[in-house]
């Protein structure tokens, strides 16, 4: 039912989107003169204004200033390349309306089906795509952002744990995939009955040159879902990188043998060291480029609005510099980013951080969803050319090289292996061959002197349907059926992490020991080296850090930056370029209370009395998603005697006191739900935007041991005020029932909305109040009342129960706050 | 004549390492005991390679530790055979392709246990605060311009830590006295350590290029 009714949501947002594009699109037919074009020719429209054309500024000989003018063309190829752009986006919008879709359904399936939809609607209309995707266009401007995104959030460490099978696959397996096709699919257009004996050797190797890229997504985004082994998911995840740049490399070289009429011996050889200066050449510029990327960040502290273009800038200019000595640009980039990423996030700011991963993701996602997109758009709209011979063998080929080759491969790479790749591990490897963006955009930018370039096509085309409906949609079952074996990735804790580090040592050290050398052995040699001229280099603030230190300081900084945020509320959730001026102008905003002295004394409280984990951004990241350094798992621990102690009335004096008691914030107890009442939350949660502003109110209010007005987070490990009693539970609600009817309710619903709010926000040390011990129980009210006699008849006045701080507390600490807000007129005992 | 002394232990070493590689493991053995039949700990301690590994003293203290040769061992021995050198390296050896779950949870345990072996010097069962401290400041040791408080602070939080998951709820009064062997398997249960702490033992004969 769920998925019907999943279904027909989607339906409406395709339509309405498909709607759109249409009603957008056809003025573009009505008001230009695209002029018509032969098919198949892939240029870029120019942007210059046709001559003649309506202008923006009239010409003398016009007699009127014309009222009203459009000038289309003008506007056209940047105009419709923002169409284009948005409603791929809408598209991804609309997946997510119903993520169970986007389950079971891979989102480049998604993208194809809608794409098919809106080249449906144009072919029945006669509108042509907008021809963009050119070799250039493609190559200067869709490839750098996919292949950066990929760089940059590659799981660093097991990459280099497996970076000899992850080159192995992806060089080795790439050219034994597109030999293997390409001669194999050369011997069967010697066959008359398939009519295309016109098919040399040479275009035959360059179009299974061209489908051998394989480009995984959907299966990335299945392994990280069901979290399979690391060996498996990063293999799949640096094949898909470094395939597309021997892919690339290998294209380039068949394109320029295509043209040649004969191929000499000699040529092979030369194509051969070819191939590794491309390759390694494109490996040194990128560590160059990195390595100065690096150094930059060094200087950039004072111009925190442009330190993330650096990064951009200096990733593209590999690229282009790799471009123009016309080596391996994909590995240009790809290097420059896994260089310049561990040295530039520890130079830049946080958010300048947050804002490079953002941009990052972002425009490698909308660069891959525009090709996917145009995919479906162009196989409904292109001439075809199907020779159903050709593409099944094509499609069989595929299947059986990639298969074969994953066999083989791991046969000899096994030996080399601590761990094995057994036979589950294989099949899976051998079936997320999935072919995608880059092999369809290679194609389709293929020059026109080949001569079957609709036929390379219409197969590729096919080959990706194929593949990434079928062994897409089949795979997740596929791993879920054969069960291969799965990792954990969620080792966020500080527990792991100084383990993995003592493995590493110990494992280092016992193979110094026994004379054995792995990657442990370089990677303790390298991170000598790093340590001791690296980081001194290309770090400003050059201390050689341990990860367990990193990721301490971290989960502390997180920590502070998150009770920042929850405490000064509205202020700092602005956008990111408000809170980038203020940190420019430091902390002497009035608005802004925190000066360095509070921030020194909120971490030293924080790392003394609790300490929480949070996920550190996961490793792998979804390649459509963003890496979320804010989804909090969070450990939450407090040790009563710690907060005790910094209870004391030694450790908050002066105006610090309130601030400081801020941070220990919600009080016991499972939920808010069930220990604050409705009305008290009601108000608080009303004025919550104040109490930044009265703190100092506060403060100087509860230096005089007046009731003093408290957040919603309230600052002290609350318990009700032994010395109220309560009346029972269901009495007070009747009270409230009787006093404010409709208000009550208005403020339970409040409540829930605030609790859940302040639950996911704040940094709670809880513990765990069971609500049966004690005489702070509420619902059982008879509990106090003998002993408090006198506080009994405030209770027509305030049927609220009370709040007060914990009585253990106060007692050694004597900072005693009863949290009360004044109106509630509670008497100390 | 080093192949005679294989107990069953060492057999399941041996089931995926080579005679090769144990010949090779015994010039090793040779080499860093002058010629010796046994090692001693200034042997270890005089290996260049292991000089700036930070828990040293640790690695070198586990291959003279009598909880790692057999299930009952107890205290530290001053020297080693081989057939210890053995057993001790047989904590190291990688998975098989074809194990069963029983196997590989065996597998976990004994690695696990080394590695607890490590943190708990005074076998008592338990990894206090104090030992766990220590073993932070080591590790801690080489990076850089850290204070003890730092590592303290770390060891501190981690130890929280533990008490939390394995704990879960505490009463306020309540004191952890240290990890039990059980909350060690509870805490590091994602670590995946079977196919983490091992060494891949080389045919190639590496003796006159380690130092």
């Amino acid at each position: 039912m769920s998925t019907m009714g999943g279904l027909s949501q989607m339906k409406l947002a395709v339509n309405f989107l498909t709607i759109g594009l249409v009603i957008l699109s056809l003025p573009c037919g009505s008001y230009t003169e695209i002029p018509p074009k032969p098919p198949g020719s892939v240029t870029v429209l120019p942007p210059v204004k046709p001559a003649g054309g309506p202008q923006a500024f009239p010409d003398a000989e016009n007699s009127n200033l014309p009222v009203f003018t459009m000038d289309y063309a003008r506007i056209q190829v940047p105009f419709e390349v923002t169409l284009w752009v948005l409603l791929a986006s809408f598209a991804k919008i609309g997946f997510h309306v119903y993520h169970k879709i986007t389950f079971w359904v891979p989102e480049s399936c998604l993208l194809i089906s809608i794409g098919l939809i809106v080249g449906a609607i144009m072919h029945s209309v006669h509108e042509e795509p907008p021809a963009v995707l050119s070799y250039n266009v493609f190559f200067l401007f869709m490839l750098p952002p996919i292949v950066l995104e990929s760089g940059y959030f590659m799981p660093t460490r097991p990459f280099f744990e497996n970076v000899g099978t992850v080159l192995w696959f992806a060089v080795v397996g790439t050219l034994w995939n597109s030999i293997g096709i390409g001669m194999s699919l050369y011997a069967v257009c010697q066959i008359e009955a398939f009519e295309v004996q016109d098919i040399n050797l040479q275009e035959n190797m360059l179009f299974a040159a061209i489908i051998s890229a394989v480009d995984p997504v959907a299966v990335l985004s299945v392994f990280e879902d069901v979290s399979v082994n690391e060996q498996l998911y990063i293999v799949v995840f640096g094949e898909c990188l470094f395939n597309d740049a021997v892919t690339v490399v290998l294209y380039n070289m068949f394109i320029f043998v295509a043209d040649m009429p004969v191929v000499e011996p000699v040529d092979v050889f030369l194509g051969v060291a070819r191939f590794f200066v491309v390759g390694l050449g494109g490996m040194g510029f990128g560590v160059i480029f990195g390595f100065v990327a690096s150094f930059t960040t060094r200087f950039t502290s004072n111009v925190r609005e442009i330190e993330p273009l650096f990064i951009f800038m200096y990733s593209y200019l590999a690229y282009l510099v790799a471009e123009l000595f016309s080596i391996s640009s994909i590995m240009a980039i790809v290097t420059c980013a896994l260089t310049m990423k561990y040295y530039v996030e520890e130079n830049v700011s946080q958010r300048s951080c947050t804002t490079i991963r953002h941009v990052v993701k972002m425009l490698g996602t909308i660069s891959e969803t525009l090709i996917f997109f145009f995919l479906g758009v162009v196989t409904i709209t292109t001439e075809h050319e199907w020779n159903w011979g050709y593409i099944m063998f094509t499609l069989l080929l595929a299947l059986v090289w990639r298969g074969l080759g994953v066999l083989v491969l791991t046969q000899i790479i096994n030996p080399f292996r601590t761990i094995p790749f057994n036979f589950k591990d294989q099949f899976i490897l051998g079936y997320g061959g999935l072919r995608g963006a880059i092999s369809f955009a290679l194609v389709f930018t293929l020059p026109d002197s080949i001569g079957r370039k609709k036929l390379f096509l219409t197969t590729t085309i096919c080959m990706i349907m194929f593949t990434v409906f079928i062994q897409g949609i089949s795979i997740r079952p596929l791993i879920e059926f054969i069960n291969v074996r799965r990792t954990n990735r969620n080792l966020e804790t500080i527990n792991v992490e100084i383990h993995s580090r003592l493995i590493e040592h110990t494992i280092a050290g016992v193979e110094d020991l026994c004379g054995q050398w792995s990657h442990y052995y370089w990677k303790d040699k390298f991170l000598k080296f790093n340590n001791r001229i690296l980081r001194k280099i290309l770090i400003r603030d050059n201390r050689a850090e341990s990860s367990i230190v990193a990721l301490y300081k971290k989960l502390e900084l997180q920590n502070a930056m998150e009770i920042l945020d929850t405490v000064s509320g509205d202020i700092n959730a602005g956008s990111s370029i408000v809170s980038l001026h203020e940190e420019k102008k430091g902390s002497g905003k009035p608005k802004r209370k925190f000066v360095a002295a509070d921030l020194m004394n909120m971490h030293d409280i924080l790392s003394k009395n609790m300490y929480k984990i949070r996920q550190r951004t996961t490793a792998y990241t979804t390649k459509h998603s963003l890496p979320n350094d804010s989804r909090t798992k969070e450990i939450l621990i407090r040790r009563h005697t710690s907060i005790r102690r910094s209870l004391r009335p030694g450790s908050f004096n002066g105006p610090n006191e309130a601030k400081s008691q801020k941070y220990f914030s919600l009080p016991p107890g499972k939920s808010l739900d069930s220990k604050f009442p409705p009305q008290r939350l009601r108000h608080t949660g009303n004025d919550d935007d104040e109490t930044m502003s009265e703190m100092d109110y506060t403060s100087a209010r509860s230096r005089f041991n007046q009731p003093s007005r408290s957040s919603s987070r309230a600052m002290l490990p609350l318990r009700r005020l032994n010395t109220l009693k309560e009346v029972p539970s269901s009495s007070v609600v009747d009270l409230v029932d009787e006093m404010s009817g409709g208000r009550g309710a208005w403020g339970r619903g409040m409540s829930r909305l605030n609790s859940s709010s302040s639950d996911s926000r704040i940094p709670a040390p809880r513990r765990h109040h069971d609500p049966s011990n004690g005489p702070d129980n509420g619902s059982s009210g008879d509990h106090g009342s003998g002993d408090n006699g006198p506080e009994g008849e405030q209770q027509p006045l305030s049927p609220t129960p009370a709040w007060a701080a914990e009585p253990g507390d106060r007692d050694d600490s004597g900072t005693q706050k009863p949290l009360l807000r004044p109106q509630w007129k509670t008497r100390k005992p | 004549m080093y192949l005679s002394v294989l107990d069953s232990r060492q057999s399941l070493f041996c089931s995926s390492v080579s005679f090769e590689q144990i010949g090779i493991l015994h010039k090793r053995f040779k080499q860093l005991s002058h010629n010796e039949d046994t090692l001693r700990r200034d042997d270890l301690n005089t290996i260049p390679d292991l000089s700036c590994n930070p828990i040293r003293t640790q690695i070198i203290e586990a291959f003279f530790d009598k909880r790692n040769f057999h299930q009952n061992g107890e205290g530290t021995v001053q020297e080693i055979s081989f057939e210890e050198f053995l057993v001790v390296m047989s904590h190291f050896r990688p998975p098989a392709l074809d194990m069963t779950e029983e196997q590989r949870e065996i597998i976990r345990r004994e690695k696990l246990r080394f590695l607890f072996n490590m943190h708990d010097t005074d076998n008592d069962g338990t990894i206090t605060l104090e030992e766990y401290r220590h073993v932070v400041e080591e590790l801690l040791s080489r990076s850089g311009a850290l204070g003890k408080e730092t590592a303290k602070g770390i060891a501190d939080a981690a130890m929280l830590e533990v008490a939390s998951i394995s704990m879960g709820h505490m009463e306020p009064d309540e004191f952890y006295e240290g990890i039990t062997f059980e909350h060690f398997l509870k805490i590091l249960k994602d670590i995946e350590i079977e196919t983490r702490m091992n060494i891949r033992f080389l045919n190639m004969d590496t003796t006159n290029l380690c130092k």
